[in-house]
């Protein structure tokens, strides 16, 4: 067919504009960005005293000490299941909300929609409404004022960029320190260079890239469409009344719908698609064209809804004539997001009781299996066990270290004619333990003899045991 | 002619391929991305001349960065080598005795000569170091030469049945003479049956006290009156419950006719001073330190 001419297979980006909206979903979007960004960039900076041999940041990624502070809470590397089940209860929460309303997170709570909210909102303060931004779009002249524009849009960018990924080195050492090396440049290389790629990162995904990762790069939203189901809430547009749209007056005998075909839901779109089309794998569910759409229905005197947050099931339900359907009844409360709630309320339970029986000492025991057991002078059996005693409070303590499980066994410890040890404040003590079977008793005869072995705090009584076995001659 | 597939409207463009009335949509690809992958081209090609790469007859291409494996793994050998450095000077200059005072250089001794063990030490005296017949059991508190840390250290510096060391320094040596040449076959049974009797039963209770006459005549000016040995020349204790080549009657009767002669290769020329050091501690910690 020579009369159609070869189409390219590839497509230019098309500029999205979006135009200033008010309403109420847009004023959510404004306080949810406010309280992330907040978070965001001031968590770093709030002080929590535990004493004077921890750091008084609340939140903090030690690296170095392999340490996480979270204000009461210090996580140890054993303890990294505790993130796990964070990263558990992330996964559930994302699947409740996504089968309740689609992709909610994308549309409000994802840093990329949340800094490419704030750096849109500085291109509109800097070069105006959407017919501005156009216009000096489409002017293909570099005057002195597109260049002062562009340059002062880019400086000012570059600032937010720079401001987030100096916040993201805060989290992994003390900040009030580190500011100031940072400024004197003292600071370590990695922190510059960390704050350097974050900085390009974040202009270039929230300011230049914006929806093109959303489309293009970001893999959830294909994962999102398997836990979608036709009650899942999603922004969309009711066309059995808008349709056919149409400008002009309505008059009585008029066969247009409620659609005035204005484009306004168009024109706010940061994702540059039309509502109108019928749900699209672009549509990030941000709610805009819903408020752009109820402010022009008031403006003509219809009522609001005709972009809504509406299931692909109340097509069927609306078109044959019946009122919208309870969002409570019918959209949130389901199996579904009643199984997800349910999942994640059970590991958030687990967590927080795992981290309220958590004990201030921590004990492993690790019998020395190479050899199972040593024949002293006097003919008495001799086992080693390697004893790690974790100490997780802000002062020495001395732990006693002591043996049951049958009168005979003689319990010492290397380095010291005492049954206590000091482990020093926040840390770990590898400490040999023997435990000792005179010739001819029964646990040096024997293959085996179950034994407990317990570590008292002896400042407090605290005290917390661990099951090991005694390895006699016969084992 | 084939049934028209059916193109609604609203449908993206198509190619304008078709085959069997079969057509092909067009959802064009961003254009950006074709300069994506275009520029990952460029990339893999600038990484075969920075790096190792393209091979030849004789070995790859060196890459003009100079980047290898091999001088990555000497660089972080030489990092850490200097990263120790410090703590090794201090384990050098510190009296032996006081390594255990100082938690720090405690452990860093216990575990560098750890490392030195598993290396140089663990073929003989096993990786958990309880040794095997002929070969010293270090877990135990029965030494041959001593077990104070500073004994331990000139045991493994000097080695045991060694040659005179550089300095002139000729520690570690003894012999224990074949008596299967010097005493009659039962006189050997009697002194052995003695020797056995001092730590538990004898073969024969009946030859005891020959034995000990036997054993005062020739063997205690080594082993002691009782037995008890003597560490000045690595004399084994012959009371205890420990014995390095076995405490049995065949086995004892082969020790006295036949004599040993255990070696320990001396390591101060092949370990540095620190290595040494670290490795005494950490046979000092092992449980039979003194």
């Amino acid at each position: 067919m020579s009369s159609n001419p070869e189409p390219s297979l590839y497509a230019a980006r098309e500029p999205v504009f979006p135009k200033r909206v008010k309403g109420k979903f847009r004023n959510l979007k404004w306080y949810i960005m406010a309280i992330t960004l907040g978070i965001y960039y001031l968590t770093p900076w709030i002080r929590w005293d535990r004493g004077p041999s921890l750091p008084d940041q609340a939140v903090l990624v030690d690296l170095a000490n392999r340490r996480f502070f979270f204000f009461m809470i210090e996580i140890w590397p054993h303890e990294f299941y505790f993130v796990a089940g964070l990263l558990i209860m992330a996964g559930l929460g994302l699947f409740l909300f996504t089968s309740a309303l689609g992709r909610v997170w994308c549309g409000y709570a994802c840093p990329q929609t949340v800094w490419t909210d704030l750096f849109i909102l500085v291109e509109r303060w800097i070069e105006g409404d959407r017919n501005a931004r156009l216009r000096l779009h489409r002017q293909k002249k570099w005057d002195l004022r597109k260049l002062r524009l562009r340059l002062t849009k880019m400086i000012v960018w570059l600032f937010i960029g720079l401001a987030t990924g100096g916040a993201w080195v805060f989290y992994f050492t003390d900040a009030p320190a580190l500011l100031q090396d940072l400024l004197n440049g003292t600071a370590h290389s990695i922190a510059y260079t960390t704050i350097a790629v974050l900085t390009f990162t974040t202009v270039f995904f929230g300011a230049i890239a914006r929806e093109q990762i959303c489309i293009y790069a970001c893999p959830w939203p294909r994962i999102q469409a398997a836990m979608m189901d036709e009650e899942t809430l999603t922004v969309g547009y009711r066309h059995w009344r808008g349709e056919p749209r149409g400008k002009g007056k309505r008059t009585a005998d008029s066969e247009l719908g409620d659609c005035i075909d204005c484009m306004a839901c168009v024109n706010v779109c940061p994702v540059g698609i039309d509502i109108r089309d019928g749900q699209q794998m672009e549509c990030i569910t941000c709610a805009l064209c819903i408020d752009a759409c109820d402010e022009m229905m008031e403006k003509v005197g219809k009522p609001r809804g005709l972009v809504d947050y509406l299931a692909v099931g109340d097509e069927a339900h609306e078109t044959a004539g019946n009122a919208p359907r309870s969002i409570w009844k019918h959209h949130f409360l389901r199996p579904r997001t009643l199984l997800y709630t349910g999942l994640w309320s059970l590991v958030g339970v687990f967590l927080v009781v795992a981290l309220f029986m958590r004990s201030d000492i921590d004990v492993t025991v690790a019998p020395v299996r190479n050899p199972t057991y040593v024949t002293l002078a006097d003919g008495s059996i001799r086992n080693t066990y390697e004893v790690r005693l974790r100490n997780k409070q802000g002062e020495v303590r001395p732990f006693r270290v002591t043996a049951r499980g049958d009168p005979v066994l003689r319990i010492e410890l290397e380095g010291t004619p005492y049954e206590t040890v000091n482990v020093p404040a926040d840390q770990i003590r590898l400490q040999r333990v023997y435990v000792i079977a005179p010739k001819g008793s029964a646990p040096a005869e024997s293959a085996r003899t179950d034994i407990r072995i317990w570590v008292e705090d002896i400042s407090n009584g605290d005290r917390v045991y661990k099951n090991t076995v005694f390895n006699g001659r016969n084992n | 002619m084939s049934k028209k597939s059916e193109i609604k409207k609203g449908d993206p463009e198509t190619t304008g391929h078709s085959w069997d009335g079969i057509q092909e949509f067009n959802n064009p690809l961003p254009r950006w991305w074709v300069w994506v992958f275009y520029a990952t081209i460029v990339w893999g090609i600038g990484y075969t001349i920075a790096y190792p790469a393209w091979p030849g007859i004789k070995g790859a291409t060196a890459g003009v960065l100079g980047y290898s494996t091999r001088g990555e793994v000497a660089k972080d050998i030489a990092r850490v080598n200097a990263a120790n450095a410090p703590i090794n000077a201090r384990l050098e200059a510190a009296e032996l005795t006081e390594i255990s005072a100082d938690p720090e250089l405690q452990g860093y001794a216990a575990s560098a000569g750890s490392a030195v063990f598993k290396t140089f030490c663990a073929q003989c005296h096993g990786s958990g170091a309880a040794g095997a017949k002929g070969y010293p059991n270090l877990l135990d508190n029965d030494w041959l030469w001593g077990g104070d840390i500073d004994a331990i250290y000139t045991t493994v510096k000097v080695g045991v049945r060694q040659p005179e060391d550089a300095d002139g320094d000729y520690l570690r040596q003894s012999e224990m003479p074949a008596f299967g040449e010097m005493l009659e076959g039962e006189e050997i049974g009697q002194v052995v049956n003695y020797v056995m009797s001092l730590s538990g039963t004898p073969e024969d209770a009946s030859q005891v006290d020959a034995g000990a006459v036997v054993f005062g005549e020739n063997c205690a000016s080594c082993h002691g009156d009782n037995g008890k040995g003597d560490r000045s020349q690595g004399a084994p204790n012959l009371s205890d419950a420990i014995w390095l080549y076995g405490g049995d009657y065949e086995t004892l009767t082969e020790t006295v006719t036949y004599s040993r002669r255990g070696v320990m290769p001396a390591w101060q020329d092949r370990l540095s001073e620190a290595q040494v050091r670290a490795v005494a501690a950490y046979v000092h910690q092992l449980g039979g330190g003194e």
